[in-house]
């Protein structure tokens, strides 16, 4: 598939929230206010292409040679876990200020499906290098757009009258639900539209 | 004690009141069987990952004991990922990359840290029984609804003559697909939601 196939693919068509369902404590817990949201979407995007270009690596130079490939989702969780740590540490390093925006964020996304929901899908679509550092990317800004919208709906829903009991966690499932529904207009035929 | 293995049902539940584990939660639910695979694959994780845990929560430093309870949650995965994969070869097929997901199903690593390492290994056992219980019971009760509205059938596993799916008169010939797809899940789960505060907010009244 050409790279841009799978960047519409991942933002659009198989958006990771939307309609893969991975990722959705952080879509839930961390969409109540704009800023926020932003900040959780770039520290994804940035760790699942790194993500996606070390499990690459990991999985083609470690894995297949020593025939272990069984201990796949071992080492991937262990190389996000690890990759986590190390971007934080950089970070911190480098840019204070950066860290500051997004350091809350960096903890929670070890145990974030998305991350290793890309490493494990880039294995099963047999993507080489670039196509998995794309894929990483375009379903990080997946993630990013899906986000972003949803605390924009949330922060209006605050002033709105909500019945008791769909305040808070139930509604943001339902606004979901209804972003998952304008989603649907992108689907593999759109996609063979555009590329012919 | 009993109270460990009975909290996880409905005070507790880890899907509806506690909002953990969603992506599984979604993901898997639009038929009963995988439903019913996928709890079992969490309660056999959630079982291991408990007693090692807890038998090994005097020996794992506390800075390094997050990476730690990964790797035990990890490995338990992986066999459950063998294990389906030689045995049930379709179910392991339609679950598809929500198995080896397993590891980052927020419940288990939830249930190590708030649990397991500070309880004997029968409470962590009975704790990973029953709240692996509460998530197969929720998981269910999501497919349930999606599949029958939007499949108008219920699948379970064959056996002898029965093939398995059971058809709903009526709904069979013109299902509501929305409930099916990735929009009605989302949909399903905030109503389903909305119903179990609504039941907590009646039974805090009645107290």
């Amino acid at each position: 598939m050409s790279y841009i196939g799978i960047i519409i693919t991942f933002v659009f068509i198989n958006n990771f929230i939307l309609t893969q369902f991975l990722g959705l404590c952080p879509f839930i817990g961390v969409s109540k206010n704009v800023e926020s949201a932003v900040g959780m979407g770039f520290a994804v995007t940035f760790v699942m292409a790194l993500a996606s270009i070390a499990s690459w690596v990991i999985y083609h130079y470690v894995l297949i040679p020593l025939d272990i490939v069984f201990l796949q989702t071992i080492s991937f969780i262990l190389v996000i876990a690890a990759l986590v740590q190390f971007v934080e540490l950089v970070i911190q390093k480098i840019s204070p200020a950066l860290y500051k925006a997004l350091g809350i964020f960096l903890p929670l996304i070890t145990t974030n499906c998305a991350v290793l929901g890309i490493a494990l899908i880039n294995v099963r679509n047999d993507y080489n290098a670039l196509e998995s550092f794309i894929a990483g990317i375009a379903a990080g800004l997946g993630f990013l757009l899906a986000i972003l919208l949803m605390s924009t709906i949330r922060v209006k829903l605050d002033s709105e009258w909500i019945p008791k009991p769909f305040r808070g966690i139930p509604i943001a499932f339902i606004t979901g639900g209804l972003m998952a529904l304008a989603f649907m207009a992108f689907d593999n035929a759109l996609l063979n539209n555009l590329l012919g | 004690m009993l109270k460990e293995f009975t909290k996880g049902f409905i005070k507790e539940n880890p899907v509806f009141i506690i909002v953990l584990g969603l992506c599984p939660a979604l993901g898997v639910s639009t038929k009963v069987v995988n439903s019913i695979g996928m709890g079992a694959g969490v309660i056999f994780v959630l079982l291991g990952s408990n007693i090692f845990v807890s038998l090994l929560k005097n020996f794992i430093p506390e800075k390094v004991r997050i990476p730690a309870y990964i790797v035990i949650i990890a490995s338990f995965v992986t066999i459950v990922e063998m294990v389906m994969e030689a045995f049930i070869p379709a179910l392991y097929d339609s679950l598809g990359v929500f198995v080896p997901l397993i590891v980052v199903n927020c419940v288990i690593l939830g249930r190590a840290e708030a649990f397991a390492n500070k309880n004997t290994v029968k409470a962590s056992i009975l704790d990973a029984l029953g709240m692996g219980l509460g998530f197969t019971l929720a998981l269910i009760i999501i497919a349930l609804v999606r599949e029958v509205f939007g499949l108008g059938t219920i699948t379970l596993f064959p056996i002898g003559n029965f093939n398995g799916v059971i058809e709903i008169p009526g709904l069979i010939d013109s299902p509501v697909r929305v409930f099916a797809l990735a929009a009605g899940a989302l949909l399903v789960m905030g109503f389903l939601k909305a119903l179990f505060t609504w039941i907590e907010d009646i039974r805090r009244v009645k107290q």
